[in-house]
C-alpha cells in the first residue's frame, strides 16, 4: 500500500504566526487565551478568546485581495504559504494535476456574513458589495490556495463542526494512499471570532468566561479560538525520491458516527474511531505513546474522551501521555485539528510533549496523564489526534515517526 | 406579581416537556419532566426572553451556578429572585 508522509508544515494561530513560533509556545506552556479586541464586545457576556494577535492583513495581502478574502481565506492562505515553501514542491506540468487541496472549516467566511448582515440590519443599507458570496462561501480558502499554487486535482472543503480538519486531513491521506493523487495540500482554518461567531456559543452555556481547564476537577467550559494549520501530505516514495525532508508519517486515519445527539458526546463513538485509526495504521495499541486530546474542557467532553481512551487502550491507558492544547490555542472549532496535528508532529519528531495548561485539579473522571502544566520530553513513536463534533461526527489521525 | 412568574415558567417548562402546564408539579425535577441539557437550555433563553433577565447558568458547573434548577418550585424561586433584583 502507498504510504503517505508529512513534507510541509504552516500556521497561523493565536500562539504565533509560524510552525516555529507555535511550537515553542507549545514547549513554554504560553497561554494565547485573552481578552477579546473585536466589535461590540461589551454586549456579550463570554469576553475572552484565542485571537491572533499582531495581525494586519494589509501587510499581508492588497486591497483587491482583500476584497476577496475573509479573515479565515487570509489565515489558509498564510499557512499554505509557509507549508508550501517548506515542502520545497512546485506544482507544475503532470505533478499539477496529481495534487489537491482539502480544507476543513465550520464557519467558512463568518466574519464576512456578520459585518455584511450588520450592514443591511442594522445599518438599513440596501447595497453590498459584489464578492460577498465569492468571501463569504465555505470553499473559499481551499479555492484560493489551489489558485495560488496551481493544485488542479481533487479539492474541497469539509464541514464536519470540530472535526473538519481531522476529516479533510483524513481524506487528503486516503486520496494519497488510493492513487488518486500524489501530494495534497491539507489542513483547516477558522476566523470565529467576530461578533456572531461568539454569541452564537454563548447560547449553549458551554462556554467558559475565564479559562480554558481541560481535564481539571475546576474546568468550567471551552474558550473559542482562531487560525489556520496546512500541511503537505506527499506520497512517500514521491517525497524520497526527490530527498524531502519528512516531519511524519500519516500512519492512519478512522471515522465514525455516535448517530446519538446533537450535542452530547458518545463514549463509543469516541472509541471506535480512536481504535479504528489503530486497525487502519495497523498499529498495536501499546505504540501509542501520545494523545492530542479534542480536550474541549467541558465537563461532558472531557470525562467522555477519557472513557473511551481507557476503553480502547486498557492497561495501557495510564502509561501513555494525553494533552489539550486547547487550553494554549483555545478551540479553532474546523481549523482546530489542524493546529493540534503539530502538537503530535512535535511528538514524535522532537520528542517533546505539548502540555495542557491551566490544570489545578485532579478529576477521577479524568484520571489519565494529562502532562500537567509543564512540557515533556519523551520518545514517542506514535502519536494520535482526536476530534469529537457536535453532531456525532468523530475523526482520529494517527501519526508515526518518520 | 409572584403568581403570574410562576404561572410563565410552569408554562415555560410544560411546553419544553410537551406536557400540560397543569401536569407539572413543583417537587418535579427537570428529568422527572424528561427536560435534558437542550431543552434546559432553551427553556433558560425563554426565561430570559419572557422576564428580560440574564440568568447565570453555567452547563458546565450546573451545581456551582446561582441559579439552583433542582426542581420546578427552585428554578421558580430563583426567578423571582431575579426579576426582584431587575425591578430594584
Amino acid at each position: 500500500m502507498r504510504r503517505v508522509v508529512i513534507t510541509g508544515a504552516g500556521t497561523i494561530n493565536a500562539l504565533g504566526h509560524t510552525v516555529g513560533a507555535t511550537m515553542e509556545a507549545f514547549r513554554e506552556g504560553r497561554c494565547g487565551i485573552g481578552r477579546l479586541d473585536i466589535r461590540d464586545v461589551e454586549r456579550l457576556t463570554v469576553q475572552i478568546g484565542a485571537q491572533v494577535k499582531d495581525y494586519d492583513e494589509s501587510a499581508q495581502f492588497n486591497r483587491q485581495q482583500i476584497a476577496l478574502y475573509d479573515r479565515f481565506t487570509q489565515f489558509a492562505l498564510i499557512a499554505a504559504a509557509q507549508a508550501v515553501a517548506q515542502s520545497g514542491l512546485n506544482f507544475q506540468g503532470e505533478l499539477a494535476q496529481r495534487a489537491g487541496v482539502i480544507m476543513g472549516t465550520s464557519g467558512g467566511g463568518l466574519t464576512t456574513q456578520d459585518e455584511n448582515y450588520r450592514a443591511v440590519y442594522e445599518e438599513g443599507k440596501n447595497r453590498v458589495h459584489p464578492f460577498v458570496v465569492p468571501k463569504l462561501m465555505n470553499n473559499a480558502a481551499a479555492s484560493h490556495v489551489s489558485m495560488q499554487y496551481n493544485l488542479q486535482g481533487p479539492s474541497f472543503t469539509v464541514a464536519t463542526a470540530c472535526a473538519s480538519s481531522n476529516h479533510a486531513m483524513g481524506q487528503a491521506f486516503a486520496t494519497i494512499r488510493s492513487g488518486v493523487a500524489d501530494v495534497m495540500v491539507t489542513g483547516g482554518s477558522e476566523a470565529m471570532l467576530c461578533f456572531g461567531g461568539v454569541k452564537a456559543w454563548e447560547g449553549l452555556r458551554v462556554m467558559s468566561r475565564d479559562a480554558c481547564r481541560p481535564f481539571s476537577a475546576n474546568r468550567n467550559g471551552m474558550v473559542q479560538g482562531e487560525g489556520a494549520g496546512m500541511f503537505v501530505f506527499e506520497e512517500y516514495e514521491h517525497a524520497r525520491a526527490r530527498g524531502a525532508e519528512i516531519m511524519a508519517e500519516v500512519a492512519g486515519f478512522a471515522m465514525s458516527s455516535d448517530a446519538a445527539d446533537i450535542v452530547m458526546p458518545s463514549k463509543k463513538g469516541a472509541a471506535r474511531a480512536i481504535a479504528g485509526a489503530l486497525t487502519d495504521g495497523r498499529l498495536a495499541p501499546d505504540d501509542v505513546g501520545y494523545i492530542n486530546a479534542h480536550g474541549t474542557g467541558t465537563a461532558a467532553n472531557d470525562k467522555t474522551e477519557c472513557a473511551a481512551v481507557a476503553d480502547v487502550f486498557g492497561r495501557h491507558a495510564n502509561d501513555l501521555m494525553i494533552s489539550s492544547t486547547k487550553s494554549m490555542h483555545g478551540h479553532l472549532i474546523g481549523g482546530t485539528g489542524a493546529v493540534e496535528l503539530l502538537a503530535c508532529i512535535m511528538a514524535v519528531r522532537d520528542g517533546i510533549i505539548a502540555p495542557t495548561i491551566g490544570y489545578e485539579e485532579s478529576d477521577p473522571e479524568c484520571a489519565l496523564d494529562v502532562v500537567p502544566n509543564e512540557a515533556r520530553e519523551a520518545s514517542v513513536t506514535v502519536a494520535l489526534s482526536n476530534a469529537f463534533a457536535f453532531g456525532g461526527f468523530n475523526a482520529v489521525l494517527a501519526l508515526r515517526q518518520a | 406579581m409572584a403568581d403570574d412568574v410562576k404561572d410563565k415558567v410552569i408554562r415555560i417548562l410544560a411546553e419544553q416537556a410537551m406536557l400540560e402546564p397543569s401536569d407539572i408539579a413543583l417537587t418535579q425535577t427537570l428529568e422527572d419532566l424528561g427536560i435534558d441539557s437542550l431543552g434546559l437550555v432553551e427553556s433558560i433563553f425563554a426565561i430570559e426572553e419572557e422576564f428580560d433577565i440574564q440568568v447565570p447558568f453555567n452547563a458546565n458547573s450546573p451545581q456551582d451556578s446561582a441559579f439552583d434548577i433542582s426542581t420546578v418550585a427552585s428554578i421558580i424561586g430563583a426567578v423571582e429572585g431575579l426579576v426582584a433584583a431587575q425591578s430594584t
